[in-house]
C-alpha cells in the first residue's frame, strides 16, 4: 500500500483498517525523531500521550466514520495551551507553564479524532516573521537550514514542509501563519476574526489573533478548519455565524470553480518591494488562474501601503496590554528577589528575567503610543486609519471575488540578516497585515520556486467568512499547477 | 522623531520594566526608527473617520448567565511561583 501523506489519506487508510491510529502515529513520531534534530520544528514531544490517544481511537474502531480527522497526527503551536502539556509561548517567563485547562481548538481537533504528537517551536509571544525571537533556539528552513522558516508559526510551517505531520495548528495575528507556509512551501490558512475560538491561545493583539491550520493541500487545511470553527461559550468574538461544509464545497473541477470567478490585483502595491523572482512565480501563478477561466481586475487598495505602520501602532498597543498579565504572581517565572525587593521591584526585575528583546520592544512601543499625549496621535489615528484600509476591501469586493498578491515580497532570508533592525523585519509582513487588520479570511498556497529552489506563496484574500471561495480557488490553483507534490530536498538526518 | 533615554526611561515605568543601561540606549535608537516610520499615519487624512477597535460589526456573543464549574484551585495555584493556603503570595506591597 501508498504511504498516506495527506491527513486525508491518513484519515481513509485508517478507516479502511489499513494502518492503526497507534501505526500513524508511530510513524509521526519516527520521522520527528530522524528529522527534527536538523531542524527544530518542535518545542515539546508528547509522545506517551499521543500513543495514549491514538490508542483509545483504534479501540473505538466502530465509530471511526463519525471522525473526520481519525487517527490523523497533528503538530499544535506552542501558544495554544493543551492540560497538562508544558506551553512557552516560546517565552523563559512561561519555559516552566503547564496550563490546567485546554484551548477549544485542542479539544475540538480531539474530539474529531486528531492525535496531537507535540507542540511548535514559535516567536516570543508570536511576535517575530523567522522564529529567531524563540527563547528556545529558531526553526530551520526545510528547504535550505541556513534559512528562517519565516514566523512566528515558523515550527508548524517546518513539521508539515518536513512531513512531521500532515497537518499542524499555527496562530496568525499579522502573517504568522500565512508568510512562514509560503516561506516552507505549504498550505497556510487564517480564517475571519471570529471563525474559530481562541480561548486558550495566548493572547498577542485579541482584535488580530486568530487560529488556522497549514496543510500540505488545501483539502487538509479545509478539514481542519471545519474541525475547529464555530462558536464557544468560552470566547465571546467566536462568531455566530453558521459554518458551512467546507469539504464537500471544493470544487471537482478546476475550470468550473475558476469560470467567471474576479480576481483583484493591486499593481500599484505590487509596484515596488517584490523580488523579481517572487514577482515571477506570482505572475505566471495569476496567468495560470486566467488560462481557467478567471478574470483578472485591477483594483486599488490605497490605504494598504500604510498597513505595516498601522499594524505595528494597533498590535503593540494591544500587546502591552495582554501583556501586563506577566507579573510574577499567578503563574509563569518570577525573578529571585532580595530582601528590599516590594511588589513593583519583583514585577520590573520578572519582567526584565522573563521577556526577550522584542517582546521588551513591542511592550515599550505599545505603552508609548498609548501613553497620555500620544493616544491620539499614533493610536487612534491608527484605528482610523485601520477603517480606511478596510473600506478599500469593502470597495474592492464590489467587484471581485477575491484579492491575489505574494504572501511575501522574497523568499526565505538567512538567518541573522534582519535580526540588528527591527523595522526590516516588520517590512516582511507588508502583504499578509492587512487581511487580519480588515479582519478577513486569507489563504497562503504554494505556486512556485524561487532562486535557489527557495518556495514562493500566492495569497488569496476573501469576504468575511467567505472561507469558501479562497478555499475553492487555491484548491482549483494546487489541482492545476500540482506544486503540493514537491517535497523539501532529503535533509541531513540521523541513521533511521 | 526623536526618543530619548528619559522617553525611555518613563516608558519602562509604565509598563514595569527594567531595563539595562545598553537595552535603554538600543530602545531609544530603535523606537525613534519605528516611530519615524509610522509617522506616516499622522499625515493621513481621518477627519471624519471612526476609529476600529476590531475588524468585524457583529456583537459579542453571550452565553447564559449559568453558573458552571472553574477549574480546580489547587491546580491553579500549583502554577504560581510561590502559592500558600489556597492564596497567591506576594512581596510586601507597602513598606
Amino acid at each position: 500500500m501508498t504511504v498516506p501523506g495527506t491527513a486525508r489519506e491518513f484519515r481513509d487508510a485508517i478507516r479502511a483498517g489499513r494502518l492503526t491510529a497507534v501505526d500513524a502515529c508511530t510513524r509521526a513520531l519516527e520521522r520527528i525523531g530522524r528529522t527534527d534534530p536538523a531542524l527544530h520544528a518542535f518545542q515539546t514531544v508528547s509522545a506517551d500521550r499521543a500513543l495514549a490517544r491514538a490508542a483509545a481511537i483504534d479501540r473505538g474502531r466502530a465509530g471511526l466514520d463519525r471522525l473526520p480527522l481519525a487517527g490523523v497526527p497533528i503538530a499544535i503551536k506552542d501558544n495554544i495551551c493543551i492540560n497538562g502539556v508544558t506551553t512557552t509561548a516560546g517565552s523563559r517567563i512561561l519555559e516552566h507553564f503547564v496550563p490546567p485547562y485546554d484551548a477549544t481548538v485542542v479539544g475540538r481537533l480531539e474530539q474529531a479524532g486528531a492525535v496531537i504528537v507535540g507542540k511548535t517551536v514559535c516567536d516570543e509571544f508570536a511576535m517575530g516573521s523567522s522564529t529567531e525571537n524563540s527563547a528556545f533556539g529558531p526553526t530551520k528552513n526545510p528547504w535550505d537550514p541556513d534559512r528562517i522558516p519565516g514566523g512566528s508559526s515558523g515550527g508548524s510551517a517546518a513539521a508539515v514542509a518536513a512531513r512531521m505531520t500532515p497537518v499542524a495548528l499555527g496562530s496568525d495575528t499579522g502573517g504568522s501563519i500565512r508568510q512562514p507556509a509560503a516561506l516552507c512551501g505549504v498550505v497556510g490558512l487564517k480564517p475571519t476574526w471570529g471563525r474559530v475560538s481562541r480561548y486558550g491561545l495566548i493572547a498577542f493583539a485579541s482584535s488580530l489573533d486568530q487560529i488556522g491550520p497549514f496543510a500540505t493541500t488545501v483539502e487538509d487545511a479545509a478539514l481542519v478548519l471545519q474541525a475547529i470553527a464555530g462558536p464557544d461559550p468560552c470566547d465571546a468574538t467566536a462568531a455566530a455565524h453558521g459554518v458551512p461544509d467546507y469539504v464537500t464545497a471544493l470544487p471537482n473541477e478546476p475550470a468550473k470553480a475558476l469560470r467567471g470567478r474576479k480576481i483583484g490585483i493591486p499593481r500599484r502595491l505590487l509596484e515596488s518591494g517584490v523580488d523579481a523572482d517572487v514577482r515571477a512565480a506570482f505572475d505566471a501563478a495569476v496567468s495560470q488562474l486566467e488560462d481557467l477561466g478567471a478574470t483578472l481586475v485591477d483594483v486599488d487598495l490605497p490605504h494598504s501601503r500604510h498597513a505595516i505602520a498601522v499594524y505595528y501602532l494597533i498590535a503593540t498597543a494591544e500587546a502591552s496590554s495582554n501583556l501586563a498579565r506577566y507579573d510574577g504572581v499567578r503563574y509563569g517565572l518570577r525573578a529571585p528577589l532580595g530582601p528590599d525587593d516590594d511588589l513593583i521591584s519583583m514585577y520590573e526585575r520578572t519582567r526584565a528575567a522573563g521577556f526577550g528583546a522584542e517582546v521588551k520592544r513591542r511592550i515599550m512601543l505599545g505603552t508609548y503610543v498609548l501613553s497620555a499625549g500620544y493616544y491620539d496621535a499614533y493610536y487612534l489615528k491608527g484605528q482610523q486609519v485601520r477603517t480606511l484600509i478596510r473600506r478599500d476591501f469593502d470597495r474592492a469586493f464590489e467587484s471581485v471575488d477575491v484579492v491575489a498578491v505574494p504572501t511575501s515580497p522574497t523568499t526565505a532570508f538567512r538567518f541573522g540578516e534582519r535580526t540588528e533592525d527591527p523595522l526590516q523585519m516588520y517590512l516582511a509582513d507588508v502583504f499578509t497585515v492587512s487581511a487580519p487588520l480588515a479582519g478577513l479570511p486569507a489563504i497562503s498556497v504554494p505556486c512556485g520556486f524561487g532562486a535557489g529552489r527557495l518556495p514562493v506563496g500566492l495569497q488569496l484574500t476573501g469576504r468575511p467568512f467567505d472561507e469558501t471561495t479562497i478555499l475553492g480557488i487555491a484548491h482549483a490553483y494546487e489541482r492545476t499547477a500540482g506544486w503540493w507534490k514537491e517535497e523539501p530536498p532529503d535533509l541531513k538526518v540521523g541513521p533511521t | 522623531m526623536s526618543f530619548t533615554r528619559a522617553d525611555v526611561e518613563r516608558v519602562a515605568a509604565l509598563a514595569r520594566l527594567a531595563l539595562t543601561d545598553e537595552e535603554k540606549d538600543l530602545f531609544a535608537h530603535q523606537l525613534a526608527h519605528i516611530l519615524q516610520y509610522a509617522d506616516e499615519v499622522r499625515g493621513i487624512d481621518t477627519s471624519g473617520v471612526a476609529p476600529t477597535a476590531q475588524a468585524l460589526a457583529d456583537a459579542p456573543q453571550q452565553r447564559d448567565d449559568e453558573p458552571v464549574p472553574s477549574l480546580p484551585r489547587d491546580r491553579v495555584i500549583e502554577s504560581a511561583p510561590e502559592g500558600a493556603a489556597g492564596l497567591f503570595k506576594v512581596p510586601r506591597v507597602l513598606g
